[in-house]
């Protein structure tokens, strides 16, 4: 008999070495999450997929399942910070959604609009960041960079390039470019890199493509993130 | 007896009017519309101030001092206000100039670019003076309801005002809420 844990009253099964959101993806219920991706190793920072394990608050992406976890993820508490923290990362950066070729394909707008978001409501920092366009294929715009770190971690485990890091610390970090100039440009990034696939939001855009697919007809125009990333909705 | 009709103000900021023209997407549900209220400050009317109102909707961000006079208008006379559009929940495209100098952005505007006569930015008393940053409106008032989109489709207004003139919270259908 295999092992279970209990989301929200539902009984999960699970394998040893799964985390609590490997078990929930596999069972398609959605736990919401943006700087996770099954295909990485979990990074657990941007904390939207916290659900209450025994009455406490753990982040699911690195919790792993163990036997016997009444787990409370879809709660009216638990979805308004979800709420709280991506409206915090509307207003850190300068997310300016008719303005952004990812807009519709965009993760972090698309849990905005299942979460119910109508306004970031917080004051905006409006900061001042960099957009690198020296890449013939690909631009980076840190406007709209996350720090979910989804792209070093493609670019180092799946590219085996180290591309991207990190550099800083708290509101003063920043996205950095593996190059002696700090230009992607001088990197040896490829258009076909994982890295350039991964970015949740527009801070990575591959070049030439702008409106291939018109607003309104795009993925999160007509399907709730939920639905795409449980498997409900159509496959790219 | 006929019941007293609602009284609805409008306005747009540092819009593009582009939310109004989608109001008037409406279309003939503008009679419907006309059923239940009344206008006071709207492009529609023309009035020039707003006096004691029920709904006030407000359209574009903070960009310059005039906006923030008109803003405080709405809040003192309506008794519900609403964000309506990009621009007036976080700015919208007026505020891609948040990252540039704004003198910069004159000289840009008024001395570099060709086709403007004596090329001297403009410096009358009468003008608004800018801010070196454009703001949502809730940034500078209280706001009870947002109905975002660039603009929100005609569908989506209708859906937002027929709920609140009948005393229900507004709630959208998931693909009338759009940020772009």
């Amino acid at each position: 008999m295999s092992k279970t844990i209990s989301i929200d009253g539902q009984s999960v099964p699970f394998e040893e070495g799964q985390t609590i959101m490997d078990a929930a993806l596999a069972a398609g219920v959605y736990i919401p999450h943006l700087c996770h991706n099954p295909e990485f190793t979990p990074h657990g920072s941007c904390k939207l997929c916290t659900v209450k394990v025994n009455g406490r608050n753990v982040a699911s992406c690195t919790m792993p399942a163990v036997e016997g976890q009444e787990v409370l993820n879809d709660t009216e508490e638990l979805n308004a910070d979800r709420l709280a923290l991506t409206q915090m990362l509307f207003v850190e950066g300068n997310h300016l959604c008719p303005a952004c070729e990812k807009s519709g394909n965009c993760q972090l707008q698309a849990v905005a609009y299942y979460l119910g978001m109508m306004s970031p409501h917080y004051n905006h920092f409006y900061p001042q960041r960099e957009v690198d366009a020296s890449h013939p294929d690909v631009i980076l715009d840190r406007n709209r960079c996350i720090y979910c770190e989804l792209c070093v971690r493609a670019s180092r485990d799946a590219d085996g390039k180290c591309v991207f890091g990190m550099s800083g610390r708290g509101i003063g970090s920043s996205l950095v470019v593996n190059s002696a100039s700090g230009r992607l440009g001088d990197t040896n990034l490829a258009v076909t890199d994982k890295a350039v696939q991964v970015c949740p939001t527009g801070a990575i855009l591959i070049k030439g493509k702008g409106f291939t697919v018109p607003i309104g007809r795009r993925i999160f125009d007509h399907y709730t993130i939920k639905q795409i990333q449980t498997g409900g909705g159509p496959h790219e | 007896m006929s019941e007293r009709k609602i009284r609805l103000a409008t306005c747009s900021l540092a819009g593009c009017f582009g939310c109004h023209m989608s109001f008037l997407d409406i279309d003939e549900r503008l009679f419907d519309l006309v059923e239940l209220v009344e206008f006071d400050r709207t492009p529609l009317t023309d009035i020039k101030h707003c006096g004691p109102c029920d709904v006030g909707i407000v359209e574009g961000g903070v960009c310059n001092a005039e906006n923030v006079h008109v803003l405080k208008e709405f809040r003192k006379n309506c008794k519900v206000l609403v964000a309506i559009g990009a621009c007036a929940i976080n700015g919208g495209l007026p505020s891609l100039r948040n990252n540039i100098d704004l003198w910069d952005c004159f000289q840009e505007v008024y001395q570099y670019e060709g086709g403007l006569e004596g090329g001297v930015v403009p410096n009358d008393p009468e003008l608004p003076l800018p801010f070196d940053k454009v703001h949502p409106i809730y940034e500078v008032v209280k706001v009870d309801f947002f109905l975002p989109g660039c603009p929100p489709s005609g569908d989506a207004i209708w859906r937002f005002l027929t709920d609140l003139l009948a005393g229900r919270e507004p709630k959208l259908d998931y693909e009338q809420l759009h940020f772009d």
